[in-house]
């Protein structure tokens, strides 16, 4: 899959780049067919029916399967619907929670150690079933518009903390999510960056993630996401499903009101 | 099924701003979500390899500059100030080295992550944000096109004590681009120890030697 997906990448990307020397949407054009190519047989596919077998199997010490007993915030094993809404508040847990922290809170009642999922490396052990797992809920819900509830003063809260996260600066290079993600329009290298601080559209920035990723050749969620975002800002390492991530993707998700989600997608 | 009784993942709220919620109204005042977010920056993180976890203990500059609004004039020229004061400049007088290891720096996208190990020099990371040389048509477009850039400010001789002025201009941005712009976006590489004055002179040479590809094509 990875080798024949890269070389078409350069067959596309770079004839119809050469010779541009300003703003070079040539480039960009070139990598948006080559992702229209791709969409046609994504990957995630596979992803989504492990997803969708995990969801309903009867796991861990306790024995239960998530169809009898995980709340994602519609009602008691309800997966249709539940992404678009999230991150909103659980009484059970009192907390504001993310799709990828509610599963693992689901997984707790299961008799799993969240903690220890919480702290295993991406792509290993448990983590791989999150990504199989967030990959079935969230094509459940697409085509649906994001609508975050916003009525929990816990939920607005969450909602101001993450906007502050998103321009807090800090590291050895001073950089905070605007850096990249403050503006329209603009790149890293050839990479488009969508403008987080209003809503970027449909299927682009929150509303794309999870993705399976062609350079990679895997499934990320939204954790993950935000895990390499905050690699490249030269921060320290934020934990799985911290109040940080969450805050972040609070305020992602209510800016993205109304945006369409294509998660799972397809990057590069 | 109850999870009232799943208390692992609640853990992991710090008691700090747990109780800041219990006394809110429905939209929490300014005050309650800044102090909330830093409780929760604070209870989020964790070190990994070379990253610490003084790196987000924010100075006075990171500090201001982390507002959805720029910092008023005011302050943004009192920070300017003091951050061209830690400017080091080259003690030899000595502003120019090879372009050729210029471009090989600014191509150079690593180090500083918590999977870069300690002790290998840090790339300049120069095409992520910029346009630089003709040939390179991979590169970033927060920051502004460098192609040409001391061709088009009429460097022709480097040596001519009429270059000295954007000799000195440029290497400033370099050592610390927040002297001449607080809020800038771009990193600080020499106040912040990424880049050594030896790397420095090669990107300068990059940017300025009218024999590099930034100002010969």
């Amino acid at each position: 899959m990875k080798a024949p997906a890269l070389a078409l990448a350069i067959f596309v990307a770079v004839p119809f780049a050469h010779g541009q020397t300003n703003n070079a949407p040539s480039a960009a054009d070139g990598i948006a067919q080559y992702r229209a190519l791709l969409a046609d047989g994504n990957p995630a596919d596979l992803w989504e029916a492990k997803g969708e077998a995990l969801w309903k199997q009867k796991r861990g010490a306790k024995n239960v399967a998530f169809s009898d007993s995980c709340d994602l915030g519609k009602g008691t094993g309800v997966v249709k619907g539940a992404f678009v809404e999230l991150p909103r508040y659980f009484a059970d847990t009192k907390r504001v929670q993310d799709l990828e922290s509610r599963l693992l809170s689901c997984m707790e009642a299961q008799g799993y150690d969240a903690a220890e999922i919480a702290a295993t490396p991406f792509g290993r052990g448990e983590q791989v079933n999150l990504e199989a797992l967030v990959a079935y809920v969230s094509a459940e819900s697409k085509g649906m518009k994001f609508n975050l509830p916003q009525t929990r003063p816990e939920e607005r809260l969450m909602f101001e903390v993450g906007k502050r996260i998103f321009y807090f600066r800090g590291g050895p290079y001073d950089f905070s999510c605007a850096s990249c993600h403050g503006e329209a329009g603009k790149r890293i290298r050839l990479q488009d960056l969508p403008d987080l601080t209003k809503n970027p559209g449909d299927g682009v920035g929150f509303a794309a993630w999870p993705a399976y990723r062609v350079s990679s050749g895997e499934l990320w969620g939204m954790q993950r996401r935000l895990n390499d975002c905050y690699r490249q800002q030269r921060f320290p390492f934020p934990g799985y499903g911290s109040d940080a991530t969450i805050a972040l993707a609070t305020y992602m998700g209510v800016q993205g009101k109304g945006a369409v989600s294509i998660a799972p997608s397809i990057k590069r | 099924m109850t999870m009232a009784t799943v208390m692992t993942t609640t853990r992991i709220i710090p008691l700090a701003w747990a109780f800041l919620i219990a006394g809110c109204a429905a939209a929490p005042s300014p005050q309650e979500a800044d102090q909330a977010a830093l409780a929760i920056m604070k209870g989020s993180f964790r070190e990994q390899g070379i990253a610490k976890l003084d790196r987000i203990q924010q100075d006075e500059l990171q500090q201001a500059c982390s507002g959805e609004k720029p910092p008023s004039e005011a302050t943004a020229k009192r920070i300017e100030t003091a951050q061209l004061a830690t400017v080091q400049w080259p003690a030899d007088g000595v502003y120019l080295g090879d372009w050729r290891e210029g471009e090989k720096l600014a191509q150079n996208g690593r180090g500083m992550t918590w999977t870069d190990p300690a002790g290998v020099p840090s790339g300049g990371n120069c095409y992520n944000c910029h346009q630089i040389t003709k040939a390179e048509i991979s590169y970033g477009t927060i920051g502004p096109s460098l192609y040409q850039y001391g061709k088009l400010r009429g460097v022709s001789d480097p040596a001519a004590p009429a270059s000295t002025d954007m000799l000195k201009y440029t290497w400033g941005k370099i050592w610390n681009a927040k002297a001449t712009n607080a809020c800038s976006n771009m990193p600080r590489f020499g106040h912040a120890g990424v880049l050594d004055a030896a790397q420095i002179r090669d990107l300068m040479a990059l940017l300025l030697d009218p024999k590099s590809p930034v100002n010969a094509q």
